[in-house]
């Protein structure tokens, strides 16, 4: 006799909490095999208002914590998803369809996509930034810093690694987000929100909305208070809709890349950053 | 020159420290003075250095800096000759142009005051009235480094030989080493030292040595406590040390008199003195003077160059306003 | 006469002369436009300077062709090291021809010859001479070796800094192996159509810089045009929305300089000569028609009285007027147009309530013109504390500490710059820190050079000009030399929209 499991319900992560949709609706998630694995939570309008909501008030923490602690928090992030590697395997395995081995590879490359940002947080600055001798008694320095709030579309194609590759470049400098997951796949993103949870991480850092892109990427992409679109898995939906919409606050958006846009690279961590340059007047007397 | 100065102004100082002129009074309010930029400073000299000054205004220009200049001869070398050379030329700067007007001083050692007075004769007087007056640094000039007695003494014996003005140096290593009130109570002894017999009272000229105390903050603290101690003028430099008066420190002093002016409605003079070689260079100084303080400062009990290049200088530019060609150094006199 | 009403000092004009007609500078040669021609006038007198073509939606597309013919042809082939030599020249004619090029600003913008002659120009010789350098060293720009330049450049600068304007454009694009297609602005087209002389006397090859001219038509049809692969542009908020607007789906790379309302915030421990300095610096420097003016005066409350008394003093010994004076502070505003909205609104600022002082000054009779003026009582929900005025009007707003000055500096959609003055280094760098604004000033304003990464955060626009970053903004990682771990140059778009 086999022990009769006890399921997870799978809810939005926002502001650090587990809320069901505002909507109240919930989508089936089959697994390859067309079983049902779970109820996801169908995000509305209002969820993504709410979750913009508390990503300005966890990019604040989090932007004005050191650079030190945010690459331990971001280690430690690593360090709670490798403990909870076999949950994730399954979870991929399941939704995917694919060979423990390829789903435990993914997991491998999220967890290792971590430990790299983790080490960036004390690095960028130094090396995009820096003094600039300008022809005068300045003192000028320009340092590059968080553009703010960032809305993602992530990857689409699989369960957690293109999610994870997509937002940790995005935390590295100090931006809170706002992240659509994969549409079809959107258990793992759930259980990672639970890892995120865990890993000291401020409420309202990352906030995960599950659910079809095309409802709530608009209106993100037209939230005053969204100051970058990161359409990196946007490359299925309407896009240029998205963009057009982001013009109006004139948000930074990056476009969607493909296969590979999301590998890792100093300049995914760049692309979410403000420089500023800083002049102070200089002299003995 | 005589009784320039009226009022009380230790009673005014009291009023404005709010205590007795110690250090930690002293310390207290010239520390909480807002402090300069000197890069924003340097700016706005270079800013104002570059008003054009043309024709008419020129020629105003020109004319005023001759009424304002203390023609100075300050070397140990100085002889009886050499100071009446300087006094005639003092009277009649440009021989081929009786039009010049005279300088406002000449400016000498204590122990050349009675060769100046005698050889101004008639001429010496307030240069209000179109006389020339006589101006002697003292105070262990430019060192200052001699007892308050042999100041007080050396001040004494340029106003009994006839001196209008004393140049004094306030004591720089006091001054850095935060002892205020031992430079403002020698500042008010110095001003004591200045009165005569009468009443009256030989003009002081405090001489800071702007180049000795280094940050514009320092120049802007001793300008105040030199007004606060009872100075008439402020004064850069002795000329004797390098840098002697720029525009960016005629300038902040030039904005202390304006400060002063405001809260207390005394009008305090100021004189730059040392390096200042051109007219270019002097009508940067009148236009910084008018732009900051107002052109009222522009007269000789309010505005003084110290120099004695600058005189020649003058003078050819004039002969070329006159004659619309340029003129050369042999039709201005070596004196 | 007082001294301080100088002799008049003009600059002679003699140096600069305009042709009575301009065409299109397409490809090397001098063509006609198909738009209908407009004029150019001198904003301190209204005098007509020149008539200028307007290239219509064919003219766009002939010089973009001879851009992207340029590119393929001639400039993509040329070594770093000639393009950096190209651009030395350049320079070195600008510092030549110094005196004529500020003259013809002076005409065509109506600044102050001063500020043409001791700013405008000798920034324009730096940043060619900034961006020369790069040239041959773009291995060293941060995306790996080889990098390529995107392509085609469409630029459409303003007319507040017509000739500087138009270097930031030009040199980083050349630096980075780019061909251009500039549009000046309608009202102030006339120093980049002398600058073609610079271009032909430095032997630029045919087709590498174009230039037409219009108005915002033409700078629509420029943007919009399929074969442009970079866009940049410096302007307003409004029409930078819309060129952001015109491009999404597009490949287009862009950078958008546009409007500001920048705090300056004065501290009770300021150096106050110096403020008061910076303040007038920062909101009457060339009329007040600045993106990064300082139009918004925060002053700590304990000391506005003294601050403002002091402001007044000092606007009053301004001299506004004739622009080709030597002397002149403040000169006329750029055109009619500007003028009216100027006015409007100081009236709305009245009308809400603010209290308006304005220098006492003589303005003359022909021309455009508005004395500096400054609201107090301003309060945070009136529009002249919002909205961008682009002339020269301050509103005074106060703050009690410095969290409600950090609060209330950023309380704007906006964050091009923003001023601070202290005397403590601790509280300036924290509020650096704080400020949301592309480019902080400490104890100064208003300064600008090559070397200075310059641009703004949220409507502000996007994209760096100056230093390495401007650099970046005209190039991409080599395709075949991307490792793995730099495919995902993120600003370079890529095919995939799914309509």
């Amino acid at each position: 006799m086999s022990r009769l499991t006890v399921p997870k319900t799978y809810k939005l992560y926002i502001g650090g909490a587990f809320p069901r949709s505002e909507s109240g609706r919930v989508r089936e998630v089959l697994g390859a095999d067309g079983e049902f694995l779970a109820n996801a939570a169908v995000a509305s309008r209002k969820d993504a208002r709410d979750a913009v909501v508390a990503a300005r008030g966890g990019h604040a923490k989090w932007a004005g914590a050191t650079a030190y602690n945010r690459g331990q928090v971001l280690y430690r992030i690593a360090e709670v998803l490798e403990g909870r590697r076999a949950q994730f395997v399954e979870e991929i395995r399941a939704q995917q369809g694919v060979s423990a081995a390829v789903a435990g590879a993914q997991v491998d490359e999220a967890i290792d996509r971590w430990v790299w940002y983790a080490g960036w947080t004390d690095k960028y600055s130094q090396v995009a930034g820096g003094a600039n001798p300008v022809a005068g008694p300045f003192f000028n320095l320009s340092v590059p810093e968080p553009t703010g709030l960032v809305a993602v579309v992530a990857p689409q194609e699989d369960a957690l690694l293109g999610l994870v590759s997509a937002i940790a470049p995005i935390l590295v400098s100090g931006n809170s987000v706002v992240v659509l997951p994969s549409e079809a796949y959107p258990l793992s993103a759930i259980s990672l929100a639970e890892v995120l949870a865990t890993s000291d991480v401020p409420a309202g850092v990352v906030n995960i909305l599950t659910g079809p892109v095309a409802d709530v990427a608009p209106w993100l992409a037209s939230h005053a208070d969204v100051n970058a679109l990161d359409l990196a898995g946007a490359g299925a939906y309407d896009w240029p809709a998205f963009e057009a919409a982001a013009a109006d606050t004139l948000k930074r958006v990056v476009r969607p890349g493909g296969p590979g846009a999301v590998a890792p690279s100093l300049e995914r961590i760049l692309a979410f950053t403000e420089m500023k340059t800083v002049w102070h007047t200089q002299s003995l007397r | 020159m005589t009784g320039t100065s009226i009022e009380a102004p230790h009673e005014r100082a009291l009023a404005l420290l709010g205590g007795q002129p110690d250090d930690a009074t002293l310390r207290r309010y010239l520390h909480g003075l807002p402090g300069v930029d000197a890069v924003g400073l340097e700016a706005r000299a270079a800013d104002l250095g570059t008003r054009s000054i043309k024709t008419t205004s020129k020629a105003w220009a020109l004319d005023t800096i001759v009424k304002l200049i203390d023609l100075t001869t300050l070397e140990g070398a100085d002889t009886p000759g050499k100071v009446r050379s300087l006094t005639a030329k003092a009277l009649a700067p440009d021989p081929g142009d009786r039009q010049t007007p005279r300088t406002a001083a000449v400016c000498v050692y204590g122990d050349m005051v009675g060769i100046a007075v005698e050889s101004l004769g008639a001429a010496h007087g307030d240069p209000d009235d179109g006389l020339v007056a006589v101006a002697a640094v003292a105070t262990a000039f430019p060192s200052g480094r001699a007892s308050l007695e042999i100041k007080l003494a050396d001040t004494r014996d340029a106003v009994a030989a006839g001196a209008d003005e004393i140049d004094m140096v306030i004591d720089r290593g006091a001054f850095l080493s935060g002892r205020y009130g031992q430079v403002f109570d020698e500042i008010v002894a110095v001003k004591d030292a200045c009165r005569r017999a009468d009443g009256t009272s030989a003009s002081l000229k405090v001489i800071l040595e702007t180049g000795e105390l280094m940050s514009y903050d320092n120049v802007r603290r001793a300008s105040w406590l030199s007004i606060l101690a009872g100075g008439d003028f402020i004064k850069t430099s002795t000329g004797k040390v390098a840098p002697a008066a720029t525009l960016p420190v005629t300038l902040l002093m030039l904005e202390v008199v304006r400060d002063w002016h405001t809260a207390t409605g005394g009008r305090i003079g100021v004189k730059p003195a040392g390096g200042i070689r051109t007219s270019k260079d002097a009508i940067k100084y009148l236009v910084t003077v008018a732009e900051t303080v107002g052109e009222d400062w522009l007269q000789p009990h309010l505005f003084r160059f110290g120099a004695s290049s600058l005189l020649n200088d003058v003078l050819l530019q004039r002969q070329k306003l006159r004659t619309g060609h340029y003129s050369g150094p042999d039709y201005v006199t070596i004196d | 006469m007082g001294f301080l009403e100088y002799a008049p000092a003009p600059e002679s004009t003699s140096l600069v002369s305009f042709r009575n007609e301009y065409g299109l500078y397409i490809d090397g040669e001098w063509t006609a436009g198909g738009g209908t021609p407009f004029q150019s006038i001198n904003p301190a007198t209204e005098a007509v300077l020149a008539t200028v073509a307007e290239a219509d939606a064919a003219d766009v597309d002939r010089a973009v062709a001879a851009a992207r013919r340029a590119y393929e042809k001639v400039w993509s082939k040329t070594s770093g090291k000639d393009r950096g030599k190209y651009l030395f020249r350049i320079a070195r004619l600008v510092q030549e021809r110094a005196r004529e090029l500020a003259v013809a600003e002076v005409l065509d913008n109506g600044k102050p010859i001063k500020e043409a002659r001791d700013v405008d120009v000798p920034l324009v010789a730096a940043w060619f001479f900034h961006y020369a350098g790069w040239a041959d060293k773009l291995d060293y720009a941060g995306l790996g070796p080889n990098p390529r330049a995107l392509g085609v450049a469409g630029q459409v600068i303003p007319w507040n800094f017509p000739l500087l304007m138009l270097a930031w454009k030009l040199a980083p694009a050349l630096a980075a192996g780019n061909t251009v297609v500039l549009k000046p602005a309608e009202t102030t087209p006339l120093t980049a159509l002398l600058f073609v002389e610079i271009l032909e006397q430095a032997g630029l090859p045919a087709g590498v810089v174009n230039i037409i001219t219009g108005a915002g038509a033409t700078g629509a049809a420029l943007v919009a045009h399929p074969d442009v692969d970079k866009v940049a542009f410096t302007g307003s908020t409004a029409v930078g929305r819309g060129i952001a607007r015109a491009i999404a789906g597009t490949e287009k790379r862009v950078t958008l300089e546009l409007g500001g309302k920048a705090a300056n915030i004065v501290f009770d421990d300021a150096p106050l000569d110096e403020a008061v300095n910076g303040i007038v610096n920062g909101i009457f420097f060339n009329q007040g028609q600045v993106c990064c003016a300082g139009s918004r005066l925060l002053v700590q409350e304990s000391i506005h009285d003294e601050v403002v008394e002091r402001l007044q003093r000092r606007l009053s010994t301004l001299r506004v007027g004739d622009p080709m004076d030597k002397n002149t502070d403040v000169g006329a505003i750029n055109s009619k147009v500007q003028l009216e909205r100027v006015t409007r609104m100081v009236e709305v600022g009245e009308s809400e309530g603010a209290s308006r002082w304005s220098a006492p000054c003589d303005l003359p009779e022909n021309g455009f013109w508005f004395a500096p003026t400054i609201f107090t009582d301003v309060q945070a929900s009136h529009r002249i504390a919002r909205e961008e005025i682009f002339g020269p009007v301050l509103s005074v707003l106060t703050f009690r500490t410095p969290d409600e000055a950090v609060a209330k500096a950023n309380n704007t959609p906006y964050g091009l710059s923003a001023g601070i003055w202290s005397d403590k280094g601790s509280r300036i760098l924290e509020l650096a820190n704080r400020l949301r604004a592309g480019v902080i000033w400490a104890n100064t304003f208003n300064r600008f050079d090559p070397a200075s990464p310059f641009g703004g955060y949220r409507e502000s626009g996007y994209g760096r000009e100056g230093g390495r970053p401007g650099l970046t903004s005209y190039l991409q990682a080599a395709p075949a030399a991307v490792p793995a771990v730099q495919a995902a140059k993120p600003v370079t778009s890529r095919k995939g929209a799914a309509k």
